[in-house]
């Protein structure tokens, strides 16, 4: 589903460019659940970023495909039309625009690019309450402003109601985790669960903490370290890593 | 005396303080006698007038309005200011005791025209309150500007004016000014007035497209967010909405 070969990027534009990935493969089928972690500096956002299309990025050699797609000569907006989802480590604040006003455009102008038929204010919002109840999320939360005044688990909490809403064939879950506590994790881990664990549909979780995997229980586990996957194995690896610490598993190979 | 009084009217320069960013060019496509064509309101004391407007065309605009409030009297003005050519509205307001008047206006648009409000705002006699809210998103070579000028009298104690100009600028060929000027000879008052300059929140539009919004999607949420203060205390649900569209409309074209 998710091809990424030999891919290298910098940041900090051309005049002073920093070489982050260098180098990266990591091949992603539909039906898997795949963990990334790492430590600090490795690159694990810079991936997420890279995937996106955010601005300031570039990709200086290698390839990502999705679905059979090039996926880097699509603008991320029409990365999010072709089924892609960002989990944000910090959600954007937007002031002045509701949830609810913002999901809807979101969602029409994703099935306008499909060449999908917008869905209508009434049939928007029984989807809208349908995933907010998958994430015991109030109804009131998404009239509010986009994450504006959302504390970090809410805000967390409402990316993963997006992304129900949204309905993305692989999502990249970038420290999804961060600043959520013990009852938000289980939350947010058994939403990711009934959202994305489907035979056509894959996840890229990026995480620093097995707390998240016990729930989520991720098929394959890599890590990524000085901007390639040293190593790739099933969930205990996770496991493993948790115990003896990156610097040690790493030196094993 | 009747000599003076046929003079023509003498036409402002950029050294009048209240014609400080003005398009001169424009003003004399228009000719001196725009200058006279001044409307007047009288609001009774007690009485309520609230105005919608939707101004500007492809040719120069000036609009002159001299506004009188009487005790308690209250005056609202909403204008959509969306001119393609210079397009200037001007508001003066006399408030009696307790009065109060509330101006929201957006100035929008692109290619080289000048779009301005310039108000004065007299607090005559005690305890009226006035609230002034204008925004300003332009590209191009466009400019905005609010020229706010707030009188306080002496005797005016327990005033309560406020003026807030905020501006959006596409990109870097667009300009705003703001030019607020408070003369308050009471003590007893509040004035306030802020004045800020910036561009689209880049951190915003590229989460919006990561959600999937087209660019022109996702600037017409921004920019419709970013008006709305202006209005927000237009109560009628369908002037709220024409004026908002109306220069929403205005946005297409403008540089993504």
């Amino acid at each position: 589903m998710l091809e990424i070969t030999n891919l290298h990027a910098t940041v900090g534009g051309p005049d002073k460019p920093t070489p982050i990935l260098k180098g990266l493969t990591l091949h992603v089928p539909a039906g898997e659940i795949h963990a990334i972690m790492g430590p600090n500096g490795a690159g694990k956002s810079t991936l997420s970023n890279v995937l996106g299309g955010k601005p300031g990025y570039d990709v200086t050699a290698g390839s990502v495909t999705f679905n059979g797609q090039d996926l880097l000569a699509l603008d991320p907006h029409e990365r999010a039309a072709a089924g892609l989802f960002l989990g944000f480590q910090y959600p954007v604040e937007i002031p002045g625009v509701s949830n609810v006003q913002f999901l809807r455009e979101a969602l029409n102008s994703q099935r306008r690019q499909r060449g999908e038929e917008p869905l209508s204010g009434g049939e928007f919002l029984k989807l809208a309450k349908e995933k907010a109840a998958l994430l015991q999320m109030d109804m009131d939360m998404l009239k509010r402003q986009v994450n504006v005044g959302f504390s970090g688990g809410e805000k967390k909490r409402a990316e993963m109601v997006q992304m129900g809403i949204l309905n993305p064939s692989f999502a990249v879950l970038d420290e999804t985790d961060s600043g959520l506590d013990i009852d938000a994790l289980r939350i947010v881990g058994a939403g990711i669960n009934a959202i994305m664990r489907s035979p056509d549909k894959a996840v890229l979780l990026i995480t620093h903490y097995q707390r998240l995997l016990d729930v989520v229980r991720p098929d394959k586990v890599s890590v990524l370290a000085d901007g390639r996957i040293v190593e790739t194995g099933g969930p205990e690896l996770a496991l493993r890593l948790e115990a003896e610490g990156y610097d040690t598993v790493m030196a094993d190979g | 005396m009747a000599e003076v009084a046929t003079l023509p009217t003498r036409l402002p320069t950029r050294r009048d303080e209240a014609w400080r960013y003005a398009d001169m060019d424009g003003l004399a496509r228009l000719g001196a006698d725009a200058l006279d064509a001044w409307q007047d309101i009288d609001v009774p004391a007690g009485e309520s007038v609230t105005q919608c407007h939707i101004l500007g065309s492809d040719a120069p605009e000036l609009h002159r309005i001299r506004v009188s409030l009487g005790e308690g009297a209250r005056a609202a003005f909403f204008v959509t200011n969306a001119g393609q050519d210079y397009t200037r509205v001007e508001v003066e307001v006399h408030l009696a005791r307790g009065a109060h008047f509330e101006f929201g206006g957006v100035t929008i648009g692109g290619g080289t025209a000048t779009r301005e409000f310039v108000t004065k705002v007299v607090h005559a006699e005690p305890e009226a309150t006035s609230n002034q809210t204008v925004r300003s998103v332009h590209w191009d070579t466009g400019t905005g500007n609010f020229l706010g000028e707030i009188k306080v009298a002496r005797h005016a104690q327990k005033t309560d004016a406020a003026q807030d100009f905020k501006a959006l600028l596409l990109e870097a060929g667009a300009s705003a000014n703001a030019v607020p000027q408070l003369e308050i000879f009471a003590d007893d008052v509040k004035c306030a007035h802020g004045a800020t300059v910036g561009e689209l929140d880049e951190a915003a539009r590229y989460y919006m497209a990561a959600r999937g919004l087209a660019p022109d999607v996702a600037q017409r949420l921004l920019v419709q967010a970013f008006i709305g203060d202006a209005f927000v205390s237009l109560d009628d649900p369908a002037e709220h909405e024409r004026l908002l569209n109306a220069a929403l409309n205005a946005l297409e074209g403008a540089r993504l």
